[in-house]
C-alpha cells in the first residue's frame, strides 16, 4: 500500500511537472514556427536560441496587475480560468504514456488513473472545458466577451458531437473503453508487416476527429471566440495578469493533451513499430516505448502549429455548417460502414 | 468511520446542500451554480455505488450538456442578476399528491434494490458492454420509448422557435 501510494506521488507530480514545462515549450516552439512560415526570426534574445523567452514571459504574466472590471460579476469573474485550467490539466491523466514498468519491484503501468471508461471520462471532462469560456465571457459584463463566449460555447458543443462520434468507429474496433487496451490493440500487425494503428483502419475517423480536435482546442482555423478584428479579444478581453496566464496556459495544454489523445487512440500510442523484435531489456523497451509516444506527441503538436499559420479562419456560418452538415453526416456514415464491413468480415 | 462512508457522507452532503440551494435560493445564478454541483455530488454518488459508466454518463449529458443550455438561458436573460426571484407556495395540494407519490416510489426502489456497495465488492467489473446489452435486448422498449420522447422535443421546440413566414 506505501509503496502504491508513493508511485501514485512519483507519477503524478512527474505529470504536472512534465505538462507544465511542455506547454511552456510549445509556446515558444509557436512562437518560433510562426517566426520561420513568415520569414522573421522570431524570440532569438533571451538564453541560447531564445530558449528562456517562454520563461520570462511567465514571469511577466506573474507581476502584471490583476485587474477587475468594475461591473463584472466577481466570483465568477475569479472562477473562470480556474475551470478552465483544472479541465485541461485533468483530461491527461488517462492518457497511457507507455506500457509497464517495474519500479521498486512492482509492475508500474504509464498512466495516472487506469479507469475502466477512459475514454469516457476524457470525453465528460472535455465537455466541462465550455463552462470556463462561457462563464469568462459572461461575467466580464461586457459585449466583446459575451459574444466571444457564446461563439466559443456554440462551437465547442457542435464539434463535441463529431468528435465523440468519431471516436465510436475506433470503439468499435477496438471492442473496448479503455485506452490502455486500445493501445494494446494497435500493437498487432495487419498482413504481418503493416502496424495495425487505428489511422490505417479509421482513417475517415482519424481526418474527423483531428478537425474536432482543432475545434476543440480554439485554434486556427477555427479560432472564432478571440478572432482579434471583430471581438477584440474574445471571452478574455477583460483578464490582465495571472488569470489571462491560466486561459493561456489552459490553451496550450489543451493543445497538448488534444495531440495525446490523438496519438494514443489513432497513432498507436507508444507502439514502436517491430520494437519487440530488437530483443532489448524490459526496461530499455519501456524507455524506448516513453520516447516514441513523445516523438509522435511533438509531430502532431507541430503540425496543429503549421497548420495555425498557413490556413486562414473561417466565417461562422460556415464553421457552423461543416461542423453540422459536413463533419456530423461524415461520422454517422463512418460507423456505418465499420459496422457493415466488421459484420462481413465476422 | 472508513474512507469509503466517509467519501459517501461528503458527495450526499455535496448533493443535498446544493438541491436545497437550487430550490431555496433567490438569485437565479446561484441556483444555476448550485446545480452544478448537485450534478457533481450524484455523479460522485454513482462511482461509490461501483456504477463507473452512469458516473461518466452522468458528467456528460447534465453537467456537459443539459446545465450548459440552462446557464445559456440564464445568462442571456437580461436584467437577472438583482430580480429577486418568486420562491413562495402555490398549489399546496397537487404537489403534495406528487412528492408523496414521487417519494414513495422512491422509498420502494431504495427498499427493494440490491446495492452493491464498494466494501462487499472490490474491484470495478466492466459496466459498459453489460448495459450495453441489456439496453438492445430486455430493456429496448424503454430505450426506443426513451429516445422518441427526446425527438418529440426537439420537434416541439423547432416549432415554437421558428415560425412559419406567411405566405404573401
Amino acid at each position: 500500500m506505501g509503496s502504491l501510494l508513493l508511485i501514485s506521488v512519483i507519477k503524478f507530480v512527474a505529470y504536472v511537472s512534465i505538462v507544465l514545462v511542455t506547454v511552456i515549450m510549445l509556446v515558444y516552439a509557436e512562437r518560433r514556427v510562426s517566426a520561420f512560415i513568415q520569414n522573421r526570426l522570431g524570440p532569438n534574445r533571451v538564453g541560447p536560441w531564445g530558449l528562456f523567452q517562454a520563461l520570462v514571459d511567465v514571469v511577466k504574466l506573474l507581476l502584471k496587475e490583476d485587474i477587475v472590471p468594475k461591473n463584472a460579476y466577481k466570483p465568477v469573474h475569479d472562477l473562470a480560468p480556474i475551470i478552465s485550467i483544472a479541465v485541461a490539466l485533468s483530461t491527461f491523466a488517462v492518457i497511457p504514456f507507455g506500457n509497464t514498468i517495474e519500479l521498486f519491484g512492482t509492475q508500474v503501468k504509464l498512466m495516472i488513473a487506469d479507469v475502466n471508461v477512459g475514454i469516457l471520462y476524457l470525453l465528460s471532462i472535455t465537455s466541462l472545458g465550455v463552462y470556463g469560456v462561457t462563464l469568462a465571457g459572461w461575467s466580464s459584463n461586457n459585449k466583446y466577451s459575451l459574444l466571444g463566449g457564446l461563439r466559443s460555447s456554440a462551437q465547442l458543443i457542435s464539434y463535441e458531437l463529431s468528435m465523440g462520434l468519431s471516436i465510436i468507429g475506433v470503439l468499435m474496433v477496438c471492442g473496448t473503453l479503455r485506452l490502455d487496451q486500445i493501445v494494446l490493440h494497435q500493437t498487432t500487425y495487419l498482413w504481418g508487416w503493416l502496424p495495425a494503428w487505428n489511422i490505417f483502419l479509421q482513417p475517415v475517423a482519424f481526418f474527423t476527429f483531428f478537425i474536432a480536435a482543432f475545434a476543440e482546442t480554439n485554434r486556427l482555423p477555427f479560432d472564432l471566440p478571440e478572432a482579434e478584428p471583430e471581438l477584440v479579444g474574445g471571452y478574455h478581453t477583460e483578464y490582465t495578469g495571472l488569470k489571462f496566464g491560466l486561459f493561456f496556459l489552459a490553451e496550450y495544454a489543451n493543445m497538448f493533451t488534444a495531440g495525446a489523445v490523438i496519438t494514443t487512440l489513432f497513432l498507436g500510442g507508444w507502439h514502436l513499430p517491430y520494437a519487440e523484435y530488437l530483443g532489448l531489456s524490459p526496461t530499455m523497451l519501456s524507455i524506448l516505448q516513453v520516447l516514441t509516444f513523445c516523438v509522435k506527441l511533438v509531430l502532431v503538436e507541430l503540425f496543429f502549429i503549421v497548420v495555425r499559420w498557413t490556413i486562414p479562419r473561417f466565417r461562422y456560418d460556415q464553421l457552423m455548417n461543416i461542423g453540422w452538415k459536413v463533419m456530423l453526416p461524415l461520422t454517422l456514415a463512418n460507423v456505418l460502414v465499420t459496422g457493415a464491413v466488421m459484420l462481413l468480415i465476422q | 468511520m472508513d474512507l469509503y462512508t466517509i467519501a459517501f457522507y461528503l458527495f450526499a452532503v455535496i448533493t443535498l446542500v446544493s438541491a436545497s440551494i437550487v430550490v431555496f435560493s433567490k438569485n437565479i445564478i446561484y441556483s444555476a451554480f448550485a446545480l452544478l454541483f448537485a450534478f457533481f455530488g450524484v455523479a460522485g454518488l454513482y462511482v461509490l455505488l461501483m456504477a463507473d459508466f452512469i458516473a461518466v454518463t452522468q458528467l456528460m449529458i447534465y453537467v456537459g450538456g443539459i446545465l450548459v443550455l440552462v446557464l445559456f438561458g440564464v445568462m442571456l436573460t437580461t436584467r437577472v442578476i438583482n430580480v429577486d426571484m418568486r420562491t413562495g407556495t402555490i398549489q399546496t395540494l397537487p404537489a403534495v399528491l406528487i412528492v408523496a407519490a414521487l417519494a414513495g416510489t422512491l422509498v420502494g426502489v431504495f427498499w427493494t434494490t440490491d446495492w452493491r456497495i464498494m466494501p462487499a465488492f472490490p474491484g470495478f467489473e466492466k459496466t459498459a458492454p453489460r448495459i450495453g446489452e441489456l439496453l438492445l435486448t430486455s430493456y429496448l422498449l424503454p430505450f426506443e420509448i426513451a429516445s422518441v420522447v427526446l425527438l418529440v422535443a426537439l420537434v416541439g421546440a423547432a416549432m415554437i422557435a421558428r415560425r412559419e413566414k406567411k405566405a404573401s
